[in-house]
């Protein structure tokens, strides 16, 4: 048995025979031609058959994933017909006498190397848009015929990295999930496979060897492990997940686009916690109505020094426009407690827990605290964010970064730099203190969202680290459970939104609850959103409601 | 030779999709050259490419000039489409 480790870029679990994909691989040589005018007459022949078969694929991609799909061909269409495209081969030809393969080549080459030098990442992409179409009529040229798959049976299908044409034409009922040595989580081909809905793994490098043909393999794409000739165990166990995702599925398919609606009609919003951008996938995949708590701490995880305003403005603005204009709230730097970043240099501490961490790092060391808000604002333009600020005690800290915040808006003003003027400012509830003066910091933000996990390991005094404390770490203690609803009664007071995002949210034998006490969002992990909707759907939030609120406050609960 | 002036809100700038879409919509026009500035630069609208690489992206400001055919028909019909597409 042997396992490849790679990049998952589209979830599943899959097994069958490793077939690498088989690419014409002819050359052609470059040379002068005679009859210049015969020669450049042979190339508008090719375009105009690479413009026909690309009408077709554009047709095949509208049947099998949309419009969108159809556009990228298209497109592609287009650009064969570009004028500055045309011209230049026609140059290549006709002065320089050149055959049209080497033409094409070149002027493929010189638009590709205009896109690769802009500064925008999706315009750099679009040079691969336009070796695409070179290679097409390049191929179209030398007579190569339109490759598939030569197999029998469906395969695991191993490339480099696959372009997009090729993975349209592709026989879709021969592949049962991709594996490439390169690419990116954005290729065409981690695309096309979560549109399919089969597992894709990238960047598994030259572990991939071309004597693996045909061998039997089991892809996971949410682990991103390839196993070679899987034993008894891994294969059950691996066979075992494949059912489960199967079954998700069917759920998947059957709630996407329901509303969270409980049977009398009382609504809530479902959104979705993340840790980097390439999680956005995740979140419309599993139709999150939004991002409720987008944790800002992996910019400063990855890097080696304090990220950049530009750095972190790109990341924010590519989850923003990921998510297409539905609310993203991200909360700012929550570092210190368990999670430590070298370049900080924050001194060893007795308490973490109740050390300089999360906000007051940030009000400590304003420095740090503006640049993420400047990367924040200057990405408002791109979406619907909301900031949210963590760690809060305190009337006085929400102020403190409020008044950051105008600073910063003042100074993009002065700069000419746009930003959103609809950014709310919100604020985590994760401490007893927050929760018990919720009455008066609701009246300083837009709205709240409760961090269940700290304020339970605040409120009970209790590490839940600590594996000796496990049976006194009780999320479901009525301690935490009426600080939640002080905390939601609080915000409806001053007219303000009140949700969960900690772990607690996702937790279905508290959903009743939470409809009851009536909250606004719950914000879960993406896989945890289908069966939330599911669990809302079922209540009837008018028949538990005083049951529920009535033993909250009584002294029936046996804690 | 008629012109108006438009300041692009698509989150992307003219990427690929609408800039293909104009190319279109402009190919419909007999008779009329479309240009597109952006500060110094100006291309051809119909150069799909060279479009693109103007890099023009959320919040700048285009010009837009039209010469020749039914010109004041033609900037109308090109207002409307970049509102509706940029």
């Amino acid at each position: 048995m042997i396992t490849i480790q790679g990049k998952g870029v589209s979830t599943g679990v899959a097994a069958g025979p490793l077939y690498f994909y088989q690419r014409a691989k002819g050359t052609f040589t470059r040379r002068q031609v005679e009859d210049r005018e015969a020669e450049f007459a042979r190339f508008k022949e090719a375009q105009t058959k690479a413009i026909e078969q690309l009408g077709e694929l554009a047709e095949k991609a509208r049947a099998e994933a949309g419009d969108e799909a159809a556009m990228l061909f298209e497109t592609h269409q287009m650009m064969c017909e570009d004028l500055d495209y045309e011209e230049a081969i026609e140059g290549f030809i006709k002065e320089q006498g050149l055959n049209a393969e080497a033409a094409v080549t070149d002027a493929g080459a010189i638009q590709a190397e205009a896109f690769a030098a802009m500064d925008d990442e999706y315009f750099k992409a679009r040079a691969a848009d336009v070796k695409d179409i070179s290679t097409r009529i390049v191929g179209i040229l030398m007579g190569v015929v339109q490759g598939g798959i030569d197999s029998e049976v469906p395969v695991i299908l191993a490339s480099d990295d696959l372009a997009p044409s090729e993975t349209v034409q592709l026989d879709k009922s021969k592949i049962l999930g991709f594996v490439t040595s390169g690419g990116s989580g954005s290729s065409h081909t981690a695309i096309l496979a979560r549109t399919m809905g089969i597992p894709a793994i990238i960047g598994v490098g030259e572990q991939l060897k071309p004597e693996y043909q045909g061998r039997e393999v089991i892809v996971d794409g949410g682990t991103g492990s390839v196993v070679l000739d899987a034993d008894e165990e891994t294969r059950a166990r691996l066979m075992k997940k494949r059912a489960e995702i199967l079954k998700r599925q069917e759920l998947l398919n059957q709630l996407k686009g329901q509303p969270n609606v409980s049977k009398d009609g009382q609504e809530i919003r479902v959104y979705c916690n993340i840790g980097n951008p390439e999680d956005v996938h995740a979140v419309l995949e599993n139709d999150g109505g939004g991002i409720g708590l987008f944790r800002s701490e992996f910019l400063y995880l990855n890097c080696d020094d304090y990220p950049t305003e530009d750095y972190q403005f790109e990341a924010y603005k590519r989850v923003l426009s990921d998510m297409g204009g539905k609310e993203v709230v991200i909360r700012t730097l929550d570092i210190g407690a368990d999670k430590m970043i070298g370049y900080f240099n924050l001194p060893q501490e007795e308490n973490p827990a109740l050390g300089n961490r999360a906000l007051r790092i940030c009000l400590n060391r304003p420095e740090i605290f503006k640049t993420q808000l400047r990367a924040l604002y200057r990405a408002s333009a791109y979406g619907r964010l909301s900031i949210m600020f963590p760690m809060v005690t305190s009337v006085w800290e929400v102020r403190e970064a409020k008044k950051m915040c105008e600073l910063v808006k003042k100074e993009l003003t002065a700069e000419g730099i746009p930003f959103s003027d609809e950014v709310d400012l919100g604020i985590m509830i994760e401490t007893p203190a927050a929760a018990v003066i919720s009455d008066r910091l609701a009246k300083e933000v837009d709205f709240f969202s409760i961090g269940t996990n700290d304020l339970t390991q605040y409120t009970l005094a209790c590490d839940r680290q600590n594996n000796d404390l496990g049976r006194f770490f009780n999320a479901h203690h009525p301690a935490v459970l009426r600080l939640i609803k002080m905390a939601c009664d609080n915000a409806h007071k001053e007219g303000i939104w009140c949700g969960i995002c900690g772990e607690l949210g996702a937790d279905l034998e508290l959903t009743e609850l939470f409809l009851s006490i009536g909250l606004d969002e719950l914000s879960v992990s993406p896989r945890s959103v289908l069966p939330l909707r599911q669990k809302v759907r079922e209540t009837q939030v008018r028949v538990v409601r005083e049951k529920l609120l009535g033993d909250l406050l009584s002294d029936k609960n046996e804690l | 030779m008629t012109t108006f002036n438009y300041t692009i809100t698509d989150p992307v700038g003219i990427h690929a999709r609408p800039a293909g879409l104009l190319v279109k919509e402009i190919k419909s026009f007999a008779g009329s050259a479309v240009t597109i500035t952006k500060g110094e630069k100006s291309v051809n609208a119909l150069k799909l490419m060279a479009l693109m690489q103007m890099g023009i992206k959320q919040g700048d400001t285009v010009t837009v000039s039209v010469d020749g055919g039914d010109e004041a028909a033609v900037a109308a019909a090109l207002e409307n489409f970049f509102k509706a597409n940029l």
